[in-house]
């Protein structure tokens, strides 16, 4: 597959590390002053992480600040409020070892912890665009390397055609399904090709070290055409299957959320607008910037091929 | 009670109260912690006490008459303004910060969008009523006919409520907690209006017990 490569960003443009730090002592400072907002940030425990770079990052992106990454996220078993990951997901403690079972129509069924794992290939960093089905959308530098290098280690049988993925869920740390209003453990699929496009990203860590507990640790996926929530965070499960499997938000509004979930600026979503973005942390006083959403977030060089012929109005 | 109810110094502090909630928006203006999402932030923060007050002002009148307390009416007035204030607010929010006086997109999203169309009834039923609320305006219109119009706020609060409800994405705790709060209070003027459509003489054996 020929895979055209954006002309590179340079590492001048990523915010500086001292710079975001700073922010971050500032946003702690403030949360002290609330309380025991606090006390969660001490409990991150990031590591270094050495990548590459990689020809699959975009170019003339500038990249969000780490604090906004961190700060604002949607993990719905940590809460639904935009900042409550960040408060509660510390507190939970990411389980030592990880194992991701990997089955299904396979010819070699495994589970595999996440140091063999990220000992299968080198750690690259790819900075993507990153938009949500809300209408925010993100610039990150993740790490990690395609899926396909570890779904390959399990030789899928011809019948596999769908790749089906499941969310760890720990009731003592994570809210209920009630409460969210979605059904846990969280599940996620993507079409075999889909899954196997280089572009498609088992992903570890971001700014240079391991993933925070909010934004989906230990490992997690990235698609960056999808909507957000395509991209399952702390993977336990993974399963090849023949049919296409069940999907949290697909199952909770089949009307309002597709399968497919490319971003795709002519689709709206039934109660808002998908051909206009806001991009978090930017502008005069940090309030964002509108901008136009691109066709499969302007990665349709890449991935557009997957889906020709298809209706992508009617295969949303 | 009556005293303190009565005074003109509740008044102010009534009103000084009912601006915290500004304050703190702008206190957080200030110290940069309107979350990634600012816009976002802020337009869900005056909506909320949109909601607020109108669940306040639609608690006055159930309030006075079971703590049979008629100086608490004093207060509806200034509540239902606040709740008008806050919803200008938070439609100035959407309007100039999201939308950016974009007549078009505006324009679009108010016919498109459900929630858009229900919150921009919700608010314009809520303009004649601030207009009409002094007391000029009582004594113009004649009671009656004034409190006919006012009842539009029934309305409009069961309006915001859909509106908060059809946004949320999955997690409808919230919208569903005040959807239970507008039905006890508007059961409670619903139980009230039909014990008094009550013919007299049903009440009478009663009394000859």
């Amino acid at each position: 597959m020929l895979i055209r490569c954006p002309s590179d960003l340079p590492y001048s443009d990523v915010t500086p590390k001292h710079v975001y730090l700073n922010r971050r002592r500032f946003l702690s400072r403030s949360a002290a002053a609330v309380g025991a907002a606090a006390a969660p940030f001490a409990a991150f425990a990031a590591a270094k992480l050495n990548a590459t770079k990689t020809p699959y990052s975009v170019g003339g992106e500038k990249i969000t600040s780490k604090d906004v990454v961190t700060g604002y996220n949607n993990y719905y078993e940590f809460g639904t409020g935009k900042e409550e990951p960040a408060q509660n997901a510390p507190k939970w403690k990411v389980p030592s070892p990880w194992t991701v079972q990997i089955g299904g129509e396979v010819a070699k069924p495994k589970t595999i912890d996440l140091d063999a794992i990220t000992k299968l290939a080198p750690l690259e960093e790819r900075i993507y665009r990153h938009r949500c089905v809300e209408a925010w959308s993100i610039v990150v530098p993740w790490i990690g390397f395609s899926l396909s290098t570890l779904l390959k280690q399990v030789e899928p049988t011809g019948k596999a055609k769908f790749v089906a993925f499941e969310t760890y869920y720990d009731p003592k740390y994570m809210i209920t399904p009630r409460e969210a209003g979605i059904p846990f453990p969280y599940k996620e699929g993507l079409r075999l090709d889909e899954a196997m496009h280089p572009l498609t990203l088992l992903c570890m860590g971001m700014y240079g070290e391991t993933l925070p507990n909010q934004d989906g640790a230990p490992l997690r996926l990235v698609i960056p055409w999808k909507y957000g929530f395509k991209s399952i965070k702390s993977i336990s499960k993974i399963n090849f299957v023949e049919k296409q499997p069940p999907t949290d938000w697909a199952a909770y509004a089949p009307g309002e959320y597709g399968f497919y979930s490319n971003v795709n600026p002519k689709r709206d979503h039934p109660r808002w607008s998908q051909a206009r973005e806001r991009r978090l942390g930017e502008g005069f006083l940090g309030q964002g910037i509108t901008k136009e959403t691109l066709m499969f977030n302007g990665y349709g060089d890449q991935v557009a091929a997957m889906y020709s012929g298809m209706d992508l109005i009617r295969n949303y | 009670m009556p005293k303190v109810l009565a005074s003109k110094w509740t008044k102010v502090v009534l009103f000084l109260l009912s601006l915290v909630p500004l304050a703190y928006l702008v206190q957080r203006v200030f110290e940069r912690r309107l979350t990634a999402n600012p816009i976002e932030y802020i337009t869900h923060f005056t909506g909320d006490w949109t909601i607020r007050f109108l669940m306040i002002t639609l608690a006055v009148t159930p309030l006075r008459n079971l703590l049979n307390q008629p100086q608490i009416t004093r207060y509806r007035r200034m509540m239902g303004l606040y709740a008008y204030f806050y919803g200008c607010l938070h439609f100035l929010i959407w309007s100039v910060l999201d939308k950016q006086l974009d007549p078009h997109v505006m324009y679009e999203d108010i016919l498109k969008r459900w929630y858009i169309t229900v919150g921009m009834a919700a608010l314009l039923g809520m303009k004649p009523l601030a207009v009409t609320s002094t007391a000029g305006w009582v004594r113009r219109m004649g009671y009656k006919r004034w409190q006919k119009l006012h009842r539009i706020v029934y309305g409009c609060a069961a309006l915001g409520v859909i509106h908060y409800y059809l946004l949320v994405k999955s997690d409808i705790r919230e919208p569903l907690m005040y959807a239970a709060i507008l039905a006890v209070l508007l059961g409670y003027r619903v139980v009230v209006s039909m014990r008094k459509k009550k013919p007299a003489i049903k009440r009478a054996p009663v009394l000859a017990k």
